[in-house]
């Protein structure tokens, strides 16, 4: 599995030390350094354990659904705007977290979901990207890319990683979009947005983009515009509204705004 | 350490009554307490933890710091669950070493988090009940703090709070040090002197209020002249 073949991959090998498995006791003797790979029987123990163990480690997890991330295609290209707040149940963890990671100078990845499961797996993706422009002297296609992620996170479906990602780019094709998440979906499309605000960023969006033609200096406006409406109605979504937007030459990093800077603005501008 | 179900999985004690046969299950994990902090300056950081090492009603021990010298220019808070932690922080050495052999050179502050980051992920499925707060000084020499979940997703941080009381002590550092929710006021940079005090003030608070932190508190200063310890005692009760 992917999980192991990047775990395993410093020089020395200690995979093969050991291999009984019986039960718990002889699966603590295998912490192996960091190095050993999720093994199937440490699984049914796991699930078993977060099951009864609501407060340990499980639930102080930092997840990400509650969020509210969005990217659409227009004439120019394609808009990411994400907001930066991660809750560990009610608690807000953080007001900056990154939620847009950048795979490569003209690919883009959102996170929503589990925190460490997106950043650890396109990570991961990013690692497999190069490996493919190395090897084949071109730089891959966002169907492609999008295509990698979603198998590899296939392999682990129904074991509780969580993420709903989108995977944006600029390839000779031209903009590309698509949706992976971690239930197995890859979808292709003109315009998503993920998580607990998806639904009011959504309305503003879907109204804005009625009128054809949008000049960049807009659709940035629209997506701003967007995430502040969904961190303003989502108790879970808030902090910073990140803005990035992807073109032939790659991706520009366009604008981060407080949100409350936003409401005072908006305000203003209402007056 | 056999946790029974008198004992919550988050360290308070159940309410005692008769409900009938009740299925008792060993649990893996137990909570130990602690709180740590980690704060980034211009040229300095500070990792604090105090040593308290309880569990459920009990304190196990009352000199149990929870910061771990890395290297010359990093330490790691961990707080959590004692045993994991233990571990956790023998892995990282292990793996500190190696990389030494391998590259012949220290790992950087930024490596360290990042390859802490893998060593917690490959857990995901029966994860590291720790949290980890890495303090240091980066590659140009300003100070550094990353934060961590249990499971390895991690962000660089000006200051951060974890373990029992990070919910107390994090709004106020939000404010001091973040300048948040304040109008008009100069934002000034920290400097060494009043960051040290201002650690000193927010452990004192948090032990007042939370019942897993206090007896010490141990405050680790990484400059580049290297790492200085200082202790100072806390609320004993």
């Amino acid at each position: 599995m992917a999980l192991a073949s990047v775990l395993q991959s410093e020089s020395v090998d200690f995979s093969n030390y050991g291999r009984q498995r019986h039960g718990f006791a002889s699966g603590l003797y295998e912490a192996e350094l960091g190095l050993e790979s999720v093994g199937g029987d440490r699984l049914s123990f796991a699930l078993s354990t977060s099951c009864s163990n609501e407060d340990g480690p499980d639930r102080k997890i930092e997840f990400l659904h509650g969020t509210t991330t969005l990217a659409f295609k227009f004439q120019h290209g394609v808009i990411v705007a994400v907001d930066s707040r991660a809750t560990a149940g009610s608690y807000i963890a953080s007001q900056t977290v990154k939620k847009v990671i950048e795979i490569n100078p003209y690919l883009l990845g959102t996170m929503a979901g589990g925190a460490a499961d997106c950043s650890f797996w396109e990570r991961l993706l990013a690692r497999q990207c190069r490996v493919y422009e190395l090897r084949n002297k071109e730089r891959i296609s966002v169907a492609a890319a999008s295509k990698l992620l979603a198998n590899m996170v296939y392999q682990y479906k129904g074991m509780g990683l969580s993420m709903g990602t989108m995977v944006c780019g600029w390839d000779k094709t031209g903009p590309g979009l698509y949706y992976v998440d971690s239930e197995g979906n890859r979808v292709c499309g003109d315009l998503f947005a993920v998580g607990s605000g998806s639904m009011y960023a959504y309305g503003i969006v879907d109204s804005g983009l009625k009128q054809k033609d949008l000049t960049v200096e807009e659709a940035c406006d629209l997506g701003r515009r967007a995430i502040y409406q969904a961190t303003y109605r989502d108790a879970y979504s808030g902090g910073q509204v990140n803005l990035y937007h992807v073109h032939s030459e790659g991706w520009t990093r366009v604008s981060q705004s407080d949100v409350l800077m936003l409401h005072q603005q908006y305000q203003a501008e209402k007056a | 350490m056999f946790v029974t179900q008198v004992y919550g999985d988050n360290g308070k004690m159940k309410e005692y009554h008769y409900t009938g046969p009740v299925e008792h299950r060993f649990s893996p994990y137990s909570f130990n307490g602690g709180t740590v902090l980690a704060v980034a300056g211009e040229d300095f950081a500070i990792v604090a933890s105090d040593t308290r090492l309880s569990e459920g009603y009990s304190i196990h021990s009352r000199d149990s710091p929870k910061c771990y010298k890395l290297t010359d220019t990093t330490v790691i808070g961990c707080s959590g669950f004692h045993g994991d932690c233990l571990t956790l922080t023998k892995i990282i050495d292990a793996r500190l070493k190696m990389y030494k052999h391998s590259n012949n050179k220290c790992m950087t502050s930024g490596a360290i988090a990042a390859m802490l980051s893998t060593i917690l992920y490959g857990r995901r499925f029966f994860p590291y009940y720790v949290y980890n707060i890495i303090g240091g000084l980066d590659e140009e020499g300003k100070g550094a703090v990353y934060s961590f979940d249990p499971v390895g997703s991690y962000q660089r941080d000006t200051y951060k709070a974890g373990g029992s009381a990070s919910a107390m002590l994090q709004p106020l550092l939000d404010n001091q040090i973040g300048f948040k929710n304040m109008e008009g006021v100069q934002h000034l940079p920290l400097s060494q002197e009043k960051a040290v005090q201002l650690v000193k003030d927010v452990f004192i608070s948090a032990a007042e209020r939370d019942v897993y932190t206090g007896d010490a508190l141990r405050i680790c200063i990484v400059t580049k002249d290297g790492i200085k310890e200082e202790t100072v005692p806390l609320r004993k009760d």
